[in-house]
């Protein structure tokens, strides 16, 4: 598991039927492309996140995949319709095989 | 002084209205950040400054609206990534007396009114101390732990840290008394042109912000809103870093990070922006 890494979430407590919400989220990661050299000229490793998903009550809202141009701390901000009381779930695929979660819960009312 | 700030916008906005310009700062923008925090980002010059400018002006106020936006919520904001960080060191024990910060401090946001007054002299040192220096006493002297470099491992961080607690604060170092000697020191330094390019502190910060040196949109180099998330290092940068960066693009030997000349100048810079708000951690470009 790479070091420092923790994801952030913002998402609404509640929404009305129907809605469409605003979610964002971010995670600390140094997102290694495995280009760079470091002093003695070796090649430093890839070590990204490939993939990001967020689903709502099992159903996927986005399913991204991510490549090594994306840049340190990657943020995401994207909609979400709300239909039923549910929750977020946040799910960050590390390189080296660690997932990384985060779930926010939403009511409907 | 408004009007020449004005007339010198003006002239930018017909300079770039030809070319695909850069992103032009909006200066009216007013900065309020998570909805609640009222930053003061212009105000009117302390008193000592009579004769060099008459408004002080937050370096956020130069930037483009996409990366003033950024300051604007703690969410969008990366350099809240390492206030986190700081929060977790802040309660971690480390040392020989197994203390953490929180142990003698409570909760982080017991030090608001802390940052606005460092660079601060400290009688029992005999020197003004800079807030890093301040951290890296009590790491010593009371956590029985290792210091941190200057602007390395969680100096940064903690810096940032402290500073968030303060935001809308005004800045309020003392210039009087003690550390009178070294202000003095560090005004000279300011005043005095370094490098190849010849170049002062003033040159472009005093007698140019608000111009365009190449790319750059020149503000009037505030130290309110350190440590800064920079989006072309993607770090927070300090702001001893932040001068060798600026003496070494004067094509000069620099002094270094956490010399006695750099904390004069600290010292000398953060009194220039009093009466602005603490800010930091900022976002600039």
């Amino acid at each position: 598991m790479a070091s420092g890494v923790k994801p952030r979430v913002k998402a609404p407590k509640s929404a009305s039927a129907g809605e469409v919400v605003t979610l964002k989220t971010l995670i600390s990661h140094k997102m290694e492309t495995g280009l760079r050299k470091d002093g003695d000229g070796n090649v430093i490793p890839r070590s990204i996140i490939n993939r990001f998903t967020c689903e709502l009550n099992g159903n996927m809202v986005v399913d991204v995949t991510m490549e090594p141009a994306i840049s340190v701390n990657p943020y995401f901000e994207f909609k979400a319709k709300v239909d039923a009381t549910g929750e977020f779930k946040f799910t960050w695929y590390d390189d080296d095989g660690s997932v990384y979660e985060a779930a926010s819960p939403v009511t409907v009312g | 002084m408004k009007a020449k700030m004005l007339r010198k916008v003006a002239g930018l906005a017909v300079a770039t209205a030809m070319a695909a310009a850069p992103a032009v700062a909006d200066e009216d923008a007013e900065l309020v950040i998570n909805g609640e925090i009222e930053i003061v980002t212009r105000t009117a010059a302390p008193a000592h400054l009579d004769g060099h400018l008459n408004e002080v002006i937050s370096g956020w106020v130069f930037r483009s609206d996409r990366t003033q936006a950024m300051e604007m919520d703690d969410f969008d904001n990366p350099g809240m990534l390492f206030v986190d960080q700081a929060r977790d060191i802040w309660a971690t024990a480390e040392g020989s007396e197994g203390k953490s910060c929180a142990d003698c401090h409570g909760e982080p946001e017991e030090m608001a009114g802390v940052k606005p007054v460092y660079p601060k002299w400290s009688d029992s040192a005999g020197q003004v101390m800079t807030l890093q220096m301040q951290v890296n006493e009590c790491r010593t002297e009371r956590m029985g732990a290792e210091a941190w470099g200057v602007d390395k491992g969680g100096s940064i961080p903690m810096e940032a840290l402290l500073s968030s607690v303060s935001r809308g604060m005004p800045m309020n170092v003392a210039i009087d008394g003690p550390a009178q000697e070294t202000w003095e020191k560090g005004k000279e330094i300011y005043y005095t042109r370094f490098g190849q390019l010849e170049l002062s502190c003033a040159s472009c910060h005093e007698e140019n912000y608000g111009n365009m040196i190449r790319a750059d949109h020149l503000s009037q180099g505030q130290i309110n809103g350190f440590p800064t998330y920079r989006l072309k290092n993607t770090k927070l940068n300090g702001v001893h870093s932040r001068f060798k960066g600026c003496i070494r693009d004067t094509r000069a030997h620099t002094f270094n990070p956490g010399s006695p000349e750099f904390v004069a100048l600290e010292l000398y810079v953060a009194s220039r922006g009093n009466g602005l708000s603490v800010e930091g951690p900022s976002v600039r470009n």
